[in-house]
């Protein structure tokens, strides 16, 4: 390590050489490479933090870009993951990143998190943040959450040493249709980068010992009023009781899926080479489809998946992106170790004539 | 007593803060606040879990309000 790259912050007395040592032996979870991901691995990289974990099963996509400033319009269609680990280690090459690609689930949390110290909660929903939080109480971890409303943030630091817990702020989690995503609802692309430099800033602290951790306090931000309100709370012990996972942390009838936009799709795809499965009917299939695409109809999945060939992700689709996601929750139950995306929008949004001329 | 919005609750309320006056009958609990919103805001139904404070202080539901309060509601918010 060049002592002169880290100059400027180890000049400041309180941090010194000793803080950069602190982040230079620190290992950090950071679950989620979006919106708020991507500002938390860029600064805490930047900074120097050794060993950088980052689990996302996600793909770049062009709707991402607009506040996922990692990622160059040339990543579209690549899982986050490794376009996130290309820009890290061009960025500080000191860095070990190490790659999870999957999503967290209630098989892998306990594994995953207990190789580090610290972990973010930079998700974008809440079956993840509570499985984050209970395998983190499990675990004896503490983590820094945000998240995102529109213009406001919200940040915290939970499950550090007696402080509370998510479940101390929210016990029970919300049904599906009470609280939209960014997706459905938008976000300002800045307001991530804000609330990920905090989250960043909370980390550092933890891992240094440097001025007051964000625990007990949940900080409130409003971008569109530049207003930061705080609330004070306490651990409920209850909470902290916790010594298993649920069996489930999904909503009923919905699940995470990794998915690609069509027109992304298109730019990746090359028949023969993509393993594209199409699950329409025989009818639809007959109509009109991408040349080079398995047929498979949704009925028939489940006695027929062994002719999908898994060796590579697997991309399904349909009329319209729906049955497709059907398909998918299915094929996972068969091959649970196995990538499949979804194709957003199904034929719908595929352009057939720039695909077959 | 003012009633500040965060999130879901912004949206439904339709407006970032309640101001009572005086003179206005107010609710005398954070469990009746929480009666009253959903009374004029059927929405809130669906929030489960909702946090609410009382001067920036985490409030269960048998907290009792006073007139110059400042109270905010917190709903979940999942975006990221």
């Amino acid at each position: 390590m060049n002592d002169n790259r880290y100059l400027r912050q180890t000049t400041l007395k309180s941090f010194g050489n000793e803080g950069q040592q602190k982040l230079r032996s620190a290992k950090v979870l950071v679950v989620g490479a979006g919106g708020l991901g991507v500002p938390v691995l860029t600064y805490l990289n930047a900074m120097g933090v050794g060993t950088l974990g980052i689990v996302d099963n996600d793909v770049v996509s062009l709707s991402n870009l607009h506040r996922q400033v990692l990622y160059t319009e040339k990543m579209v269609g690549q899982p986050k993951v490794l376009a996130a680990k290309n820009q890290l280690l061009a960025q500080n090459s000191d860095t070990e990143i190490i790659v999870h690609q999957t999503f967290l689930t209630v098989l892998n949390a306990l594994q995953i998190i207990g190789d580090y110290d610290v972990v973010i909660d930079a998700t974008d929903n809440f079956p993840t943040r509570y499985l984050i939080n209970d395998a983190c109480v499990i675990l004896n971890k503490p983590f820094v959450y945000g998240a995102l409303h529109g213009f406001e943030g919200q940040v915290s630091v939970f499950n550090y040493g007696d402080g509370p817990t998510y479940r101390c702020l929210f016990p029970e989690m919300p049904g599906a249709d009470a609280v939209p995503n960014c997706n459905d609802h938008g976000v300002l692309g800045i307001v991530p980068g804000i609330i990920g430099n905090l989250q960043a800033l909370e980390t550092v602290k933890i891992i240094t010992g440097i001025g007051e951790v964000l625990s007990g306090v949940l900080l409130l931000f409003d971008g569109l009023s530049q207003r930061f309100q705080r609330m004070n709370l306490s651990l409920n012990p209850k909470n902290k009781s916790i010594i298993q996972l649920e069996k489930s942390y999904e909503f009923e009838c919905e699940i995470p899926i990794a998915s690609i936009e069509a027109k992304n799709f298109q730019q990746i795809y090359t028949p023969g080479g993509t393993e594209l499965v199409d699950v329409r009917t025989i009818k639809e299939f007959s109509r009109q489809h991408i040349a080079g695409a398995k047929h498979i109809p949704l009925s028939e999945l489940k006695e027929r998946a062994n002719e999908i060939d898994l060796r590579a992700p697997v991309y399904i689709i349909c009329q319209s992106g729906v049955r497709s996601k059907k398909a998918i929750a299915l094929l996972r139950e068969l091959f649970p170790s196995n990538e499949f995306v979804n194709v957003l929008g199904g034929m719908n949004h595929i352009d057939v004539y720039a695909l077959t001329h | 007593m003012n009633v500040l919005f965060f999130g879901i609750a912004k949206d439904i309320v339709g407006s970032s803060e309640i101001l009572f006056s005086d003179e206005e009958a107010k609710p005398a609990t954070v469990a009746a606040l929480k009666k009253d919103l959903i009374k004029n805001y059927p929405e809130f139904l669906k929030l489960k879990t909702l946090a609410v404070a009382v001067n920036s202080e985490y409030a269960n539901d048998d907290v009792t309000l006073s007139g110059n309060d400042e109270i905010a509601i917190i709903p979940p918010v999942s975006g990221g």
